[in-house]
């Protein structure tokens, strides 16, 4: 168990956990913004749109993960597009979460009493007004335990980004295996750092739901 | 005042049925993103062609029977593991269940603390030290193991709280009648919870499907892998078939999940008849 405190080490564990971290915050913006967004498609008065959001939704939620990192990392270099390996799983890894974003904000707008939208409607606003005024903010608070679950599973799944060439948790893992450290110890170490990430993750959301939750 | 207010029934919550001068502002609206998303399709395929993806020699390669039968075997090997994976989760998850709502405290307490850790641990590091640890021979079975870990954690909360949402008066009653725990469970309890369940755990089974090409990542020879394989070879001045890999094998993926998913849409509506003809019957 001792290992991680030797030599460079701990220096290499701590970057691969900031890293993992970064990744997920990154993803995890890219993933509310565009989740909204296609949230706001699928409901909205404009068949074209809706169809576009469901297609998002039904080829993203059913592709694997891995298949969609690798799509990205050797697809597009395939088309002339360059980026740096952050961007293109941050690309990956949100644009994935971002269908799981839209479903969980779409169930929670089916929620909100038809009233408010009602009212709202009648006191002249549009339906983008509606939408982003009366009825998105309610939805966003009711669905706060799913939309958890959500952001939880994000971090988890950005270990796939180190088989991509991305230095976080998993890459140290690998380089410590790589070193002849027991894959016991080192497993060991891993798993806590993804233990205090997703309990993090959780104890947040927990606070936003004692302090938004609506009770309905 | 109610018949003043009152509408006809709108199409959606958040905007009104429309009228003449909105059916016109929505039809321009949609043929301005219809013009929109039609571009975005049409840059794609551009870039695609300006690259050279679409040259017959690129594609050339799924022609041969080899690769075709290649792709054959990848796709039963991903088969082979998610039906491994499916059954053994399952399974576990039903233990873990049982465990969970023990009256024992420490079969109690390891079941829930199993469930909770391997809930919280990305599956593929624990795929990976499995197959450095115990199977650096079979990477199968560290797939199906580590496959089987995580998700019988999930099926086993899925069970859990389907067995909670069971009205508490079933289980009472079937105390009253005399009935020892495990036949409550086993007789009157599971029994319904699987049933009201059974959407939400063909739908983790569609997760698992998915996550077997975690598979790919420690040289298990599953779908991703032989693409991976033959995208590796260079074909001729076009280059790696990269994306030709990705078109053929994207396709395959979301065509057996969408397939469990109607399985899982098809089992609950069957449920929701089943539910009815039941309640008709005994009012």
């Amino acid at each position: 168990m001792g290992f991680l405190f030797e030599d460079d080490n701990f220096a290499l564990f701590r970057d691969g956990f900031l890293q993992t971290i970064e990744l997920s915050a990154l993803s995890a913006l890219l993933a509310l913004l565009l989740g909204t967004l296609l949230a706001a498609f699928r409901v909205s008065p404009a068949p074209v749109l809706r169809a576009f959001g469901t297609a998002w939704v039904t080829i993203f939620r059913n592709t694997p993960l891995t298949l969609l990192f690798f799509a990205v990392e050797f697809g597009l270099p395939a088309l002339g597009v360059h980026f740096e390996h952050l961007t293109f799983a941050t690309l990956a890894l949100g644009g994935y979460t971002a269908s799981f974003v839209c479903e969980v904000l779409r169930s929670g707008i089916n929620t909100v009493p038809l009233g408010q939208a009602e009212a709202a409607r009648s006191l002249g606003m549009t339906f983008g007004q509606t939408l982003t005024l009366v009825v998105l903010p309610q939805a966003a608070r009711t669905v706060l335990a799913p939309m958890s679950s959500v952001f939880i599973a994000l971090p988890r799944n950005s270990a796939i980004a180190g088989a991509f060439s991305i230095g976080e948790l998993y890459s140290a893992q690998q380089t410590f295996s790589d070193r002849g450290y027991s894959i016991f110890s080192i497993f060991f170490w891993v798993a806590c750092a993804y233990l205090v990430i997703s309990a993090t993750v959780a104890t947040l959301f927990r606070f936003l739901e004692s302090r938004l939750a609506v009770a309905r | 005042m109610s018949t003043l207010f009152s509408r006809a029934s709108t199409a959606s919550v958040l905007y009104d049925a429309p009228g003449p001068k909105a059916r016109a502002r929505y039809r321009l609206f949609g043929v301005l993103s219809l013009i929109a998303i039609a571009g975005l399709i049409w840059y794609a395929i551009t870039m695609l062609t300006d690259n050279g993806q679409f040259d017959a020699g690129l594609w050339d390669v799924f022609q041969y029977n080899t690769i075709q039968q290649r792709i054959l075997d990848g796709l039963i090997s991903t088969l082979e593991a998610f039906g491994l994976a499916a059954l053994f989760s399952l399974t576990l998850g039903a233990l873990l269940a049982a465990g969970q709502l023990s009256d024992h405290k420490p079969v109690r307490w390891v079941c829930v603390s199993f469930v909770q850790f391997f809930r919280a641990m990305p599956l593929l590091i624990l795929i990976v030290a499995l197959y450095y640890a115990f199977f650096a021979k079979e990477p199968m079975w560290a797939l199906v193991l580590g496959l089987t870990l995580y998700n019988g954690s999930v099926q086993a909360e899925i069970i859990r709280s389907g067995v909670n949402a069971v009205p508490r008066g079933q289980g009472e009653a079937a105390y009253a009648l005399g009935m020892r725990k495990t036949q409550v469970m086993a007789g009157i309890l599971v029994p319904q919870a699987v049933r009201s369940m059974l959407p939400t755990m063909i739908g983790q089974l569609v997760v698992t499907l998915k996550d077997t090409s975690l598979g790919f990542i420690i040289t298990y020879h599953e779908l991703l892998f032989v693409g991976k394989a033959i995208a590796s070879q260079p074909m001729n001045a076009a280059g790696f078939p990269y994306i030709p890999v990705v078109l053929i094998i994207g396709p395959i993926y979301v065509a057996m999940c969408l397939l469990l998913t109607a399985l899982a849409r098809w089992i609950e509506a069957r449920g929701r008849r089943g539910a009815n003809r039941r309640t008709s019957a005994s009012a």
